[in-house]
């Protein structure tokens, strides 16, 4: 029996983060596949009953459950490079970017991506706005962990990749090479790292998905729009 | 630990900046403590905070902390050798973690419906969500004294400020938190006992007048 299973979901970006981490530590652990859009497995209803979401990290039989919770733990509980600094003042730091990103950037950017009219113009400056921000504590730094990547560039995942993704699909231009420098530059370093890079979801795999919801999305505006005479 | 200067800015009713008063003071640590108005945000707190330019804000040695739990985390690290507010064991912190952010993605904006509220039904919504979020917490505390267990800790202080703003949602959607949830009533009761706690929450009775006041700035009444 697995000292520590995962329960994920291949597409997810908070999935992907915790592999990244447990990789990153060396740690061997077991991947139980979750279905969440059609059905959650019972375990997985047991582990995280409060949310019913994905990730949960199983170790020795107690469930951690929240991306951001998970990677603390695993970087108190496994030696290895460092996914949060030691000083406290660092760590503060650090804390409040993934925050910031967790709660002002990854809604910002998923609505500019997913909603339509005045809803997504305004969606669309918001996310300009904190990208604007995020550029900023760039400077002069490979990635947000400095050297090396730390938490913050781990839970970034969702800007370098299924953003780029998804704003192509969805047909807005909100992060270009020509408004953000520095965050392009992040990405091709961070998208560049083999961690990284070994543990992302397959491209067109993601595309499929995100293009079937899409249709989705414009079928169902459809049918609720009022027809106009 | 030398000498260290801390200012808090802060905004008394806020349940956020409860937090780090609460923390300061379980650290026994000397501070400043800086009233804002909200309405007139000091050049320091825009300075200070220019992200979210959010109340409260610890600044330490002129530097800044911004986000409560955040600067809960901070006092609890840098101040480490006393009174500690989060566990030592690893998986025990993940909880206590969990919980915290529990609370904070869902209390404040059910709670807002309540005293925010455009119409009846909001009201109700913001009650039936708030009575649900106190239940869930009530299986999380369990028979124990605090949510950490025997010692008053990170969870406990990340809800106790809610406390003042009580009156608030009672009187706005007409309910008793006291009848609905007996067992979080007993706790609070526990954590107003300790003294770093009534210390650092203001009046519910006051909180309810800012929210009258406020609604009739808004229109909403």
């Amino acid at each position: 029996m697995a000292e520590v299973k995962l329960f994920g979901s291949w597409g997810s970006p908070f999935s992907r983060r915790i592999e990244v981490a447990l990789k990153l530590k060396g740690v061997e652990y077991e991947f139980i596949e979750e279905d969440i859009y059609n059905k959650k497995s019972p375990l997985l209803l047991k582990y995280n009953p409060v949310h019913k979401k994905v990730p949960v990290l199983l170790h020795n039989g107690k469930p951690i459950c929240e991306s951001v919770v998970i990677l603390e733990y695993i970087d108190e509980t496994w030696e290895g490079p460092s996914i949060l600094p030691k000083d406290p003042y660092e760590r503060a730091m650090v804390r409040f970017w993934v925050k910031f990103l967790d709660e002002k950037c990854f809604p910002a950017m998923w609505q500019a991506c997913w909603s339509i009219g005045e809803e997504q113009e305004k969606a669309k400056e918001e996310a300009t706005e904190f990208l604007k921000i995020l550029e900023g504590t760039l400077s002069g730094k490979k990635f947000f962990g400095g050297d090396s990547i730390g938490m913050v560039d781990i839970v970034a995942n969702f800007i370098a990749y299924w953003f780029m993704i998804l704003q192509e699909l969805a047909g807005i231009v909100v992060l270009t090479k020509e408004k953000f420098p520095k965050l392009n530059e992040w990405m091709n370093e961070y998208l560049n790292c083999s961690i990284i890079k070994e543990n992302l979801p397959l491209k067109d795999k993601l595309t499929a998905v995100f293009q079937a919801r899409f249709q989705a999305v414009a079928v169902a505006a459809a049918a609720a729009a009022p027809s106009v005479k | 630990m030398g000498n260290d200067e801390l200012i808090l800015l802060n905004y008394w009713p806020s349940m956020f900046g409860a937090r780090v008063r609460i923390a300061l003071e379980e650290k026994g640590l000397d501070y400043e403590y800086r009233e804002e108005d909200l309405l007139n945000k000091s050049p320091l707190l825009l300075q200070m905070n220019p992200v979210h330019k959010k109340i409260p804000v610890l600044i330490h040695n002129g530097k800044p902390v911004c986000e409560s739990n955040i600067i809960v985390q901070y006092i609890d690290e840098v101040w480490y050798d006393k009174a500690p507010l989060l566990p030592s064991d690893p998986y025990q912190k993940a909880q206590a973690r969990f919980w915290a952010d529990y609370i904070d993605k869902k209390l404040y904006d059910s709670g807002r419906k309540i005293t925010f509220h455009k119409n009846k039904e909001e009201a109700e919504e913001g009650k039936k969500e708030v009575l649900e979020i106190f239940k869930v917490l009530e299986g999380a505390l369990e028979e124990k004294p605090y949510f950490g267990g025997e010692n008053f800790g990170y969870v406990d202080i990340s809800l106790i400020g809610f406390y003042m703003w009580f009156h608030a949602y009672e009187t706005c959607a007409n309910f008793s938190i006291e009848a609905e949830c007996p067992k979080l009533m007993a706790w609070v009761k526990r954590c107003l006992e300790r003294k770093t706690v009534s210390k650092s929450l203001g009046d519910p009775k006051t909180v309810y007048e800012i929210v009258l006041k406020f609604r009739k700035k808004l229109g909403l009444d």
